[in-house]
């Protein structure tokens, strides 16, 4: 279950995020965060539910913008750059969400040529249908390319999902709950795909997650969020053998032996 | 700002067209066959059966058709863009679409308010003939009056200002069911519940608008007619 060791090029930060402060009306989610993201890294946003993982990768992607902070995302602050360079840079950059979303009324073809079309102007036909067979092909679904998403199960849907994201050679990819709701064997063969994702397409990703299996299996780092702020970032026993009475609470459910 | 949807724009013409054709051929045949079936005895008491097809086509032409195409279209086309950009909403479609590069609102909105502007008229007018077709079948079968002399008199009291005002109504039906529909879905949050709340609301605000659209478009056509 423990991950395999990584390339990781600790001097080249993909992501940088320095003081980032979110507030929704009078609550505050994120309450000054930092946090580095190295070339090749896979890194797990361990919180509970409504911790602010999820408004993290948002502010990430440029779908939020941060009250206070700079989110610094291939070199360019996210919260700055202009819509072009902002349309640019999410080209570059991943996103797989949680429930997929995938276009309900488009096939698996379609979905995952979608974003081809697109941002691709001048591809042609042949191009895009060896992208598409070659992405369907890395999540292990090249027979479901003709069926709607609602003929999909969760797992398939969340495989699709990444492959549409995976078909513009993202360097960053950003996955919000990747196994929720899913069985232990679709959560373990997803774990799989993200770890394969990492080496095969040399991508660096965060992952936000409050599954334990999940955390431990994928990243290279895990950080802890809680109470709006990182209190723990290192790798998983790092976090996990902590006597810090906020984090210990999150570790004591003892899922994994 | 290209790329300019032309794929698009027509698919969405061709759904908005497809959802409303039955409903607008069975109302627009039903219309003008119990407009025509309610006028005669008025018109007979005066004598004036002959006058029917010209009240007829006055009717459906100037009123009738945009705004019963327009109300048919609220409930089937604007709920339907209500409900199904409410969905990609709450399922993080269009987020999805953002972050892949594309910009959604002009992908999901501008190409179905351009749509609903382009095909709302032409279904007007689909309506306008069916209309005239039942009221014609319901002449023919009390009158006897032939085809040739019905659409004679149909056409005879009809001038350029009835003919830009049932098309300028038209587009502007049209144009303000898309954009309701778009804004209701586009904007909807709450999950499922904002669903049907995006839904509901284009379907109702739509139809408040376009009477009050018709109220206001009647009443500059009248003051153009004075000139």
């Amino acid at each position: 279950m423990n991950k395999e060791k990584a390339q990781i090029d600790y001097a080249n930060e993909v992501i940088k995020i320095r003081g980032l402060e979110k507030s929704f009306e009078d609550y505050a989610v994120l309450r000054g965060i930092d946090l580095d993201l190295f070339q090749g890294e896979n890194l797990v946003v361990l919180g509970r539910s409504g911790s602010g993982k999820s408004v993290l990768i948002k502010l990430i992607s440029g779908l939020l913008k941060p009250d206070k902070g700079t989110i610094e995302v291939l070199g360019l602050d996210v919260a700055t750059i202009s819509d072009k360079e902002l349309q640019e840079l999410r080209i570059r950059i991943g996103f797989s969400f949680q429930n997929s979303a995938l276009y309900d009324s488009m096939t698996v073809r379609k979905n995952l040529e979608f974003p081809l079309v697109r941002n691709r102007k001048t591809i042609s036909r042949k191009e895009i249908d060896i992208a598409v067979a070659t992405v369907l092909d890395a999540v292990g679904l090249s027979h479901t390319i003709n069926q709607m998403p609602a003929e999909l199960s969760g797992g398939q849907r969340k495989r699709v999902g990444i492959a549409r994201t995976l078909i513009l050679n993202p360097e960053v990819m950003l996955y919000d709950e990747p196994t929720a709701g899913l069985d232990p064997i679709t959560c373990t063969e997803i774990n799989d795909l993200i770890n394969e994702v990492q080496r095969r397409f040399h991508t660096s990703s965060i992952i936000i997650t409050h599954d334990l299996t999940c955390a431990k299996s994928t990243g290279d780092r895990i950080a802890m969020l809680l109470d709006g702020k990182f209190q723990r970032v290192g790798t998983f026993d790092e976090v996990f053998n902590t006597a810090d009475d906020l984090v210990k609470p999150f570790f004591d459910y003892n899922f994994i032996q | 700002m290209p790329p300019f949807e032309f794929k698009e724009i027509v698919r969405q013409c061709y759904e908005v067209g497809v959802r409303s054709f039955t409903l607008i051929t069975v109302t627009g045949f039903i219309v003008g066959l119990i407009f025509t079936k309610q006028s005669r005895p008025s018109l007979a008491s005066f004598g004036a059966n002959s006058w029917l097809p010209s009240l007829v086509s006055i009717a459906i032409m100037r009123a009738l058709a945009p705004l019963v195409t327009a109300l048919i279209a609220s409930g089937k086309v604007g709920s339907s863009i209500g409900a199904e950009l409410g969905s990609m909403r709450v399922t993080e479609q269009i987020d999805a679409m953002e972050v892949s590069g594309t910009k959604p609102f002009k992908y999901l909105v501008c190409t179905r308010v351009i749509a609903t502007t382009i095909t709302i008229p032409v279904l007007a007018t689909y309506t306008a003939f069916i209309g005239l077709l039942g009221g014609f079948l319901n002449v023919y079968q009390n009158e006897g009056t032939s085809y040739t002399s019905f659409m004679q008199e149909v056409f005879h009291p009809l001038n350029f200002i009835d003919i830009t005002q049932s098309l300028v109504k038209s587009i502007v039906f049209g144009f303000t069911i898309g954009i309701v529909g778009c804004y209701q879905g586009y904007y909807s949050t709450k999950g499922t519940e904002g669903v049907g709340k995006a839904a509901n609301g284009a379907v109702v605000t739509a139809m408040f608008l376009v009477f009050v659209e018709e109220i206001i478009i009647v009443q500059l056509t009248g003051f153009f007619r004075q000139l």
